[in-house]
């Protein structure tokens, strides 16, 4: 009918290329434009991501950690995306990007001092890994991430940039904005949803009566994909095809990973409180890692030697991620004062001299 | 020397700041084409192209939120709010990210941005554009609030603002807008950001403003000098950072204040002077630092905001209230 816009005759199904049994879906309609090394690397980060999430739980666990938000069981979804960048690209994270921090080089103990409460945001070099800090108010990141592309735009340059967020997050004004302002100029954005189907306690389908959070880019005039996010392959696909038309001048893509937190949304929270245990389990049996190694397997990709040697990588990296927490003291409380602004103004100062002046008593701190 | 109102000094920085260091770049609603609803950044657009004025969506945040990944790139983004009641959507990310920036990222990411936003009522205008929501900011660690009174500040304070490495919250008294004064372009040696300025010196009682309210002080102060009552009248330019040397001089002086504004008393800034004054120099007041401002009630409908905004009668009732106690 003339005018009239349906929803439900968008699509739902979401890109496959891979089966949960690592074999390819007969469905695939794209290819693997991986080459071996790629495929191995993308492994080992998926396995690394997955035992430094686990040390980071098992900190928080610990009493190490004030809090922690585990990614466990999005490794897919996180590195197959990140993978598709470029170094020179800028990526933009929520607070649960462990995967895409690994591969950018970030020390996860530079995350983890976030958790730890040693200082926020993260402690690594934003610039130099091109990893903006963590963003803690739900899905005001998008914004940022438009804007970064805007100037990019603008800029001329050729710099793509990637913007993670939940589900949730699609529901919040600024995500809107974020999306709207990213299509009017046609930034190069690629706004990345890990629809991990629950916001804290609230499912997908509480969060918005749209068919699919892919299809909310219509309203933006960009294209939007939804994928199967525990397919590694499948993720890496479709955003490198976002990123190669944000890069060619073609303008912002939402892609919408369909995965699972296996965990908790942070370690404060109870999630069978409010989810069902067969639930769980029927997305233990679409595990990223073991769809991906299973694949490997098959094509004869994956060696004893080479598991053994990421597994062990992955425990050494644990174990200095914990030798780096384990009794991380706080910076000197000056560094409170110190870039709050450029200059210290005069009422930093007389307070500052003042937290001295307690300090040098034994009053505080 | 040239008349110019303090809406083309405003135009006139912009251009100045613009012309010097190309990473600045103005954004907002109908700042463009039509050069803002104020005319503030008028013919801009034409002189510098429409990737450095930037006609936005209708979304507050959305231009607050931008110019936050602006700075992070390189530009320095001035960004216009039309009203000042149209800030509030932009709140969060202004408190959570461009106030935060520089201290959670230790300084490797700051965001030196400017929010311009014109403020305060006087204009008649309908409901929501006539706020002074400067205590908001001043409160919020992290932001720098400046406020201009007169033509010659609003042109150096804003190329300062632009210059900051911080982000600025630049608020344009609108119902000031069309006031004249001689300026010589560009002001070459203002005061710098984060001084006040003595507007008036007197002898009796010192009047603390700022903005829009300087103008009705150095009045009061006319109408006091004819009754032989000599008030000094401070005009901070900045409350972040706030130049309390200035005025402590003032009151060591004068033994006596009264602090105007518009915005509501209660959790105004003028509260925070006076606790500054009072903690810093308490001997030397003879009477209690009074607060002369909006009541505690929304800002009224046109037609009874004179009795809202602070007049002569209400300041001089204060300055007569600290004489005589």
């Amino acid at each position: 009918m003339k005018g009239v816009v349906d929803p439900g005759s968008l699509p739902t199904e979401a890109v496959q290329i891979l089966t949960p049994d690592g074999t390819i879906a007969p469905d695939a309609d794209r290819a693997i434009d991986l080459k071996e090394e790629d495929l191995r690397e993308i492994y080992r980060l998926m396995v690394l991501t997955r035992r430094c999430d686990e040390e980071s739980t098992n900190l928080q666990r610990q009493g190490e950690l004030g809090v922690y938000c585990p990614c466990l069981g999005q490794e897919a979804a996180q590195i197959g995306s990140a993978y598709a960048l470029e170094p020179t690209d800028w990526i933009f994270p929520s607070y649960r990007e462990l995967g895409p921090a690994l591969l950018r080089g970030i020390d996860p103990a530079d995350i983890l001092h976030m958790f730890r409460g040693t200082w926020h945001g993260g402690t690594w070099d934003f610039r130099k890994h091109r990893f903006a800090p963590y963003c803690v108010p739900v899905g005001t990141q998008p914004l940022h991430a438009a804007g970064f592309g805007i100037a990019a735009k603008l800029d001329r340059s050729d710099v793509v940039v990637i913007v993670y967020f939940g589900d949730g997050a699609t529901s919040e004004g600024d995500f809107h904005e974020g999306c709207n302002f990213a299509g009017v100029w046609r930034a190069p954005v690629v706004f990345f949803c890990q629809n991990n189907q629950y916001a804290i306690s609230l499912p997908t389908a509480r969060q918005t009566a749209a068919p699919t959070i892919a299809s909310k880019a219509l309203g933006y005039g960009f294209p939007g994909v939804r994928v199967d996010g525990n397919d590694v392959l499948a993720v890496h696909a479709v955003t490198k095809e976002a990123v190669r038309r944000a890069r060619e001048g073609g303008g912002p893509t939402l892609i919408e990973a369909m995965t699972f937190r296996m965990g908790p949304h942070s370690t404060a929270d109870d999630p069978t409180r409010y989810r069902g245990a067969e639930e769980v389990e029927s997305w233990k049996r679409l595990d990223p890692i073991h769809r991906f190694a299973a694949y490997l397997e098959r094509e004869s990709l994956l060696t004893g030697d080479f598991v053994a040697r990421c597994a062990g990588e992955a425990d050494e990296a644990a174990a200095r991620l914990r030798e780096a927490i384990v009794g991380a003291g706080p910076p000197p409380a000056e560094q409170l004062f110190e870039h709050v602004y450029a200059v210290r103004p005069p009422v930093l100062e007389r307070q500052l001299e003042r937290l001295r002046r307690l300090q040098a008593r034994g009053g505080e701190g | 020397m040239p008349t110019i109102t303090l809406a083309q000094a405003l135009n006139e920085a912009l251009r100045h700041s613009m012309r010097k260091d190309p990473r600045v770049i103005v954004l907002g609603e109908d700042v463009g084409r039509l050069g803002g609803v104020f005319r503030i950044t008028d013919k801009l657009q034409q002189e510098f192209g429409e990737d450095r004025v930037l006609d936005t969506p209708l979304a507050e945040s959305g231009i607050v939120g931008a110019s936050v990944g602006l700075a992070i790139y390189g530009f320095k983004p001035v960004a216009e709010m039309q009203f000042d009641g149209f800030t509030y959507p932009a709140f969060e990310e202004i408190v959570s990210h461009c106030a935060k920036f520089r201290s959670r990222t230790r300084g490797i990411l700051p965001l030196p941005i400017v929010i311009r936003i014109p403020y305060g009522g006087g204009i008649g205008a309908v409901e929501h554009h006539s706020e002074s929501p400067e205590a908001y900011f001043a409160h919020t660690a992290g932001l720098k609030v400046v406020s201009p009174s007169n033509p010659a500040d609003a042109f150096s304070l804003l190329v300062e603002s632009i210059e900051d490495p911080d982000p600025v919250i630049f608020l344009e008294p609108k119902r000031r807008y069309w006031i004249r004064a001689e300026v010589d372009l560009p002001v070459a040696n203002g005061l710098p950001l984060g001084r006040a300025r003595v507007a008036r010196e007197g002898t009796d009682a010192t009047i603390i403003t700022y903005g829009p309210c300087v103008r009705t002080a150095e009045e009061a102060a006319e109408e006091a000098a004819a009754d032989g009552v000599s008030c000094e009248v401070i005009d901070l330019r900045s409350l972040v950072p706030l130049d309390l040397e200035t005025v402590k001089a003032s009151v060591r002086k004068t033994g006596r204040a009264v602090v105007v504004h518009e915005a509501q008393v209660t959790g105004g800034f003028g509260a925070e002077l006076a606790a500054r004054i009072m903690e810093d120099d308490f001997l030397s007041l003879q009477a209690p630092v009074l607060r002369v401002g909006g009541y505690d009630i929304p800002y009224p409908p046109a037609k009874l905001e004179d009795l809202y905004l602070p007049d002569l009668d209400r300041v001089l009732d204060a300055v007569d209230a600290v004489l005589n106690y």
